[in-house]
């Protein structure tokens, strides 16, 4: 029709995007894509054989209020958005040790939290960037300082599962046998559930509340079905998290659309076809 | 061998079990030697699995006194070996038999420190299940006798004096059931370990069995075998009519009806 406006923005080739990778502003997503990467193929093991991917799915969505209200209250996202990541993952813990009891109590918070969530937006009016940041992630808005923290977290997780890497590993596999050598089962449930969700406050600054299942469980899901051991799912899931961010983050400079959605489709595209190689 | 000099390998001492407030079992007075292999039966809900709790250190005993090996019974005792029930419901396709095995020794160690002896401990404890050509595979494509052998081998390789297992012949085929309990007799024979198992058919075991724990009435006892294997005494504790056959071979056999 003459005069309609058309609906697709402009979408298009950008020429220059080899001198806007150049720009500090790429430094600090490429920086940050990568810590977060190597945090999740990390924990990305221990998500998988503990069945964690939905308290990992739950912990985003339990963030969002987090980072809502403290915009709401003029604090930094950042932090509202891990009090509320590590207040969940307590909350959780507390409510059973394996995944399955969890599932009901973690679904009804993640249905409370998302409604608190929207609320806290819909009443900060002028922060729908915020909003949508957090839904979607933004790679690109990463600042100096969320990377020192992200560095700063990264190397946490890694010094923590680094001491409790063996332990963690037979409670998750064989709590029973864990128990009778007097490991502390509850305390290491507890301890990985807060190290997720130190790494969800990571992934959902990268791609989102919604999209960070594809950053902390398609990875070591991916790597899981080419090996089953555990360092080289750690590495693998790593590298598959990497080829994301990076290839994500170039594609989405070469077309200027939001980088969620490449990492995301990379992720999901290496996930399909190791799921149909390895059938 | 079942030597006076030795401590009995569990002997319990008026003890009871209590659960959530409820006595599941009380005045459980007995030793089993050392040496031995031991079948714990009794009624569903009879606190077998309780038994084998409390040996383990997860369920202290609401009064009286629980020893195992010598020494009161404790969580994290490294001269017990234990296999638990469903071994591998919680372990998914994500570990392959071989770092299960492992995880037996080294899985209560913190840090990443390795000690020179892990690999042949793990080497050792698969060959005395006959499992080395399968320990590769992820545990989920093992059959159950071969997901049986490993979660044995697990419990072995910490080399327990005492090893505790709770109905290791669930879900297995006659054919399986037989090789287990065969490896669980050579067992006590080549590691000198007492086996101590919770079963809910004493059958398989008969040809191999050096005593009985049976929870009647409430309360624990131990009879060697000879004794415990009466006619009377199984049908009062399954509530059904038992027949006790003696074989060519010397085998007993019991059997409903």
């Amino acid at each position: 029709m003459l005069g309609a406006t058309p609906l697709l923005a402009d979408v298009g080739y950008q020429s220059n995007w080899v001198s806007i990778l150049g720009e500090p502003f790429m430094r600090n997503a490429f920086i940050g894509g990568v810590l977060v990467a190597l945090a999740g193929g990390l924990i990305g093991y221990f998500v998988v054989i503990r069945e964690g991917e939905f308290a990992a799915h739950a912990l985003g969505h339990i963030g969002f209020p987090g980072a809502t209200g403290a915009v709401l209250l003029g604090l930094s996202p950042t932090l509202g958005l891990a009090v509320f990541c590590i207040g969940g993952a307590l909350v959780i813990g507390a409510l059973g040790q394996r995944a399955r009891e969890q599932a009901v109590a973690t679904g009804t918070i993640l249905a409370f939290a998302t409604g608190l969530g929207v609320l806290f937006a819909s009443l900060a009016s002028r922060s729908t960037s915020t909003l949508t940041n957090v839904l979607f992630g933004n790679l690109l808005a990463i600042s100096a300082g969320q990377i020192a923290v992200f560095a700063g977290v990264t190397v946490l997780i890694a010094a923590v599962l680094a001491v409790v890497a063996r332990p963690l590993t037979l409670a998750s596999v064989n709590p029973e046998v864990a128990a009778a050598k007097g490991l502390p089962v509850r305390a290491l449930s507890i301890c990985f559930l807060v190290l997720m969700a130190l790494a969800t406050t990571m992934a959902v600054q990268v791609v989102g509340t919604l999209l960070l299942f594809a950053l902390l469980v398609t990875p070591p899901a991916t790597a899981l079905r080419l090996t089953a051991r555990p360092a080289r799912v750690c590495g693998l899931a790593t590298a598959i998290g990497l080829v994301s961010v990076v290839a994500g983050l170039v594609i989405s400079v070469m077309f200027n659309l939001p980088p969620s959605f490449f990492i995301v489709s990379i992720a999901t595209l290496i996930w399909a076809i190791t799921t149909a190689v390895t059938r | 061998m079942i030597g006076t000099d030795r401590p009995a390998a569990v002997a319990l001492r008026g003890a009871a079990a209590e659960l959530g407030g409820r006595t599941i079992w009380s005045h459980g007075s007995f030793e089993v030697p050392t040496g031995g292999m031991v079948c714990v039966i009794g009624p569903n809900g009879s606190g077998k699995t309780t038994l084998l709790r409390m040996l383990l250190g997860m369920v202290p005993p609401s009064s009286g006194e629980v020893d195992v090996l010598g020494a009161p019974a404790r969580q994290g005792n490294p001269r017990i070996g234990y296999v638990p029930q469903r071994f591998g419901d919680t372990v998914g396709s994500a570990i392959t038999g071989r770092d299960l095995v492992r995880l037996g020794h080294t899985g209560t160690r913190w840090g990443l420190g390795r000690s020179v002896d892990d690999e042949s401990r793990v080497d050792a404890a698969l060959d005395a299940v006959a499992g080395s050509e399968f320990a590769a595979q992820r545990l989920s494509t093992l059959s159950g006798g071969q997901q049986q052998r490993i979660a044995i081998a697990q419990a072995l390789v910490g080399d327990p004096e005492l090893l505790l297992l709770d109905e290791p012949l669930a879900n297995l085929d006659l054919r399986n059931q037989r090789e287990i309990v065969d490896l669980l007799a050579e067992l006590r024979v080549t590691r000198g370990v007492t086996v101590v198992v919770v079963v809910h058919d004493l059958n398989p075991f008969l040809p191999h069995l050096s005593g009985v724990v049976y929870l009647l009435d409430g309360h624990p006892h131990y009879g060697p075998i000879g004794e415990v294997v009466d006619e009377e005494l199984l049908t009062h504790l399954y509530g059904t009519q038992v027949r006790v056959v003696r074989t060519a071979q010397g085998d007993l056999f019991t059997g409903s009806g």
